[in-house]
């Protein structure tokens, strides 16, 4: 009785902390978390409910952004409305998705890595080097900024809060769908055993591509987000850390756990952007020379580590993750019943 | 490298045809090339006239072809259901799938009682009959079976062979894949005897029964 009004009761609160808690600082540090539990969201469906190792996917937050600053900025003169790129941009990384899928098909565990590890690189390269489009390694500034009714966001964060909130919204409802779908059966088939899959009539071939598709497509919202709220794409922004924070993210939370992936982001986004400078911050108070942002990456390896050895499926898993990890798969009762038949057979 | 050469073989419908061979002989590659998991270099396959070699695997399920794997290939990490639910994957109406879970668990009524289990949890034999049950969720008309009988007691062995038994009584074609030649022969009404990647024989299952090479080989003997 409790724990559905316990979860229910976050639809209802998380709307209001912009009216509770009026510092900006705040709401501008959950607004910038939601990108990267959107981004999350998406890359847990390549990686979680497929079983498609992916350490590049920071090339489709970036090809997102970029659509946003080539097609909503006096970059090109072209103004798209931002709720139209929302759609225009998830399409872009969607494409982009299939492009670097259909090559890597017949790849599977770390040679699909490597594969999409140097996507990873080559995209935001591409987007240095492409000077006369990009900027090079200026970026393009002065993106348009979202309006609602005629009404610019401007520099205020709750606006984009309530954005963020309402993508996480319809990230985490096509992702529940698509998990539960004829196509979400397939992908954890073809997870867990891709041969046995195709014995069962699967088609993997549109299934995989369908995976990075569609895990795509979410990057391509989180980087319209993403881009309009910073007003500045830039190619450093696409780095392979960031490809390693998001998989982190789901190692932390539980692969192909919904309410894993949510609770993984959101912990390393605190972690990153508000622990860490709230720590450096009190410490130059005292008068202590220290960034402890500089320390983030050793604090992610620690994390990781305790995770693999504490809690390796993560701090929500899913069931069959759960299984994977932690059932025994002898059972004593079965070897005895076993046992039985084949006495029984003598008898 | 050729695996298999000059292979020439027939399932009538409603027939138990069994395939017999020692190791290496090709028995599961031409299983696999009849499925389209692997491309045959030449020749063709036809299913109720229809030529399906060059389809891909999933086509040939939704024509009719089902297959249950060498080595079970269960999905370990689901229960019994989402592995039965996965086997009718090809099959978009509810009532199909429905007809599918009576029939698997008229065959294996012990997979009824195990529908939440985990897959990986299972003995042995009910792995198996889950493998078999799996590919029956399709509703082929032509099962190939590669080695049920592997790693099982005699007496789940004879299980198993009594459902087979009964899917020809049902109008399914079986293509069985063996190294239990006895039990093979015993359920099936013609075989075929693959040697190298070629078919060295090919006779009523009787005959085989009586036949003192095929008895010297793989009927251990006697």
């Amino acid at each position: 009785m409790l724990r559905p009004l316990l979860r229910y009761a976050w639809v209802v609160l998380i709307p209001l902390v912009p009216l509770v808690d009026r510092n900006a600082a705040h709401i501008n540090f959950l607004a910038d978390a939601g990108a990267f539990m959107l981004l999350a969201l998406g890359l847990n469906i390549v990686v979680g409910f497929a079983g498609l190792l992916d350490l590049g996917y920071a090339a489709f937050f970036a090809i997102g952004s970029y659509a946003y600053a080539m097609l909503a900025s006096p970059q090109f003169g072209i103004h798209v409305p931002f709720w139209v790129m929302l759609f225009v941009a998830s399409g872009i990384a969607a494409v982009f998705g299939i492009l670097l899928g259909a090559p890597t098909l017949r790849l599977r565990g770390d040679y699909l890595a490597i594969v999409t590890l140097g996507f990873g690189e080559i995209v935001p390269q591409t987007f240095l080097n492409l000077t006369q489009y990009t900027n090079g390694p200026n970026g393009i500034s002065s993106l348009d900024q979202p309006t609602f009714f005629g009404h610019a966001f401007g520099f205020n964060p709750v606006p984009y809060f309530y954005v963020m909130l309402a993508l996480i919204a319809l990230a985490i409802w096509l992702a529940t769908n698509l998990r539960d779908s004829r196509i979400g059966r397939a992908w954890m088939a073809i997870r867990e055993d891709e041969l046995a899959a195709k014995h069962m009539g699967i088609n993997t071939t549109v299934a995989k591509l369908s995976a990075f598709a569609l895990g795509a497509s979410f990057s391509g919202l989180a980087g319209v987000a993403y881009a309009s709220k910073l007003q500045l794409v830039s190619p450093d922004q696409f780095q392979f850390t960031v490809s390693v924070l998001i998989l982190s993210m789901l190692v932390l939370g539980g692969m192909g756990s919904i309410a894993g992936v949510l609770v993984g982001s959101f912990a390393l986004s605190f972690i990153n952007n508000f622990l860490l400078p709230q720590a450096t911050n009190i410490a130059h108070g005292f008068g202590l020379p220290l960034d402890f942002t500089n320390y983030r990456f050793m604090l992610y390896g620690v994390i990781l580590v305790a995770v693999m050895l504490f809690r390796p499926e993560g701090l929500i898993p899913s069931r069959q993750r759960r299984a994977e990890l932690r059932a025994p798969l002898s059972d004593p009762a079965l070897a005895q019943r076993e046992n039985a038949e084949y006495s029984g057979s003598t008898s | 490298m050729r695996a298999l050469r000059g292979v020439s073989l027939r399932v009538e419908t409603g027939e138990i045809v069994t395939l017999l061979g020692s190791n290496g002989a090709g028995k599961t590659t031409l299983l696999r090339a009849i499925s389209g998991l692997l491309r045959a270099g030449g020749g063709a396959v036809r299913f109720n006239g229809q030529r399906i070699s060059g389809k891909a695997p999933d086509e040939i399920v939704r024509l009719g072809i089902g297959h249950a794997p060498e080595g079970r290939r269960v999905f370990a990490r689901m229960t019994v259901r989402e592995n039965l639910e996965l086997g009718a994957y090809t099959r978009r109406s509810r009532s199909d799938v429905s007809a599918g879970f009576a029939r698997v668990f008229a065959a294996f009524p012990q997979l009824r009682e195990r529908i939440a289990q985990k897959a990986g949890t299972l003995s042995g034999g009910e792995q198996q009959m889950l493998a078999i049950g799996r590919a029956l969720m399709s509703r082929p008309h032509l099962l190939m079976l590669d080695e049920p009988s592997l790693g099982l007691s005699p007496l789940l062995v004879k299980r198993i062979f009594g459902v087979i038994a009964e899917l020809k009584s049902a109008g399914t074609a079986v293509l069985l894949v063996e190294q239990n030649a006895t039990q093979a022969l015993e359920v099936a009404s013609r075989g075929y005897v693959l040697e190298l990647g070629r078919i060295a024989l090919s006779d009523t299952a009787e005959n085989l029964l009586g036949n003192d090479a095929v008895r010297e080989s793989y009927l251990g003997g006697g």
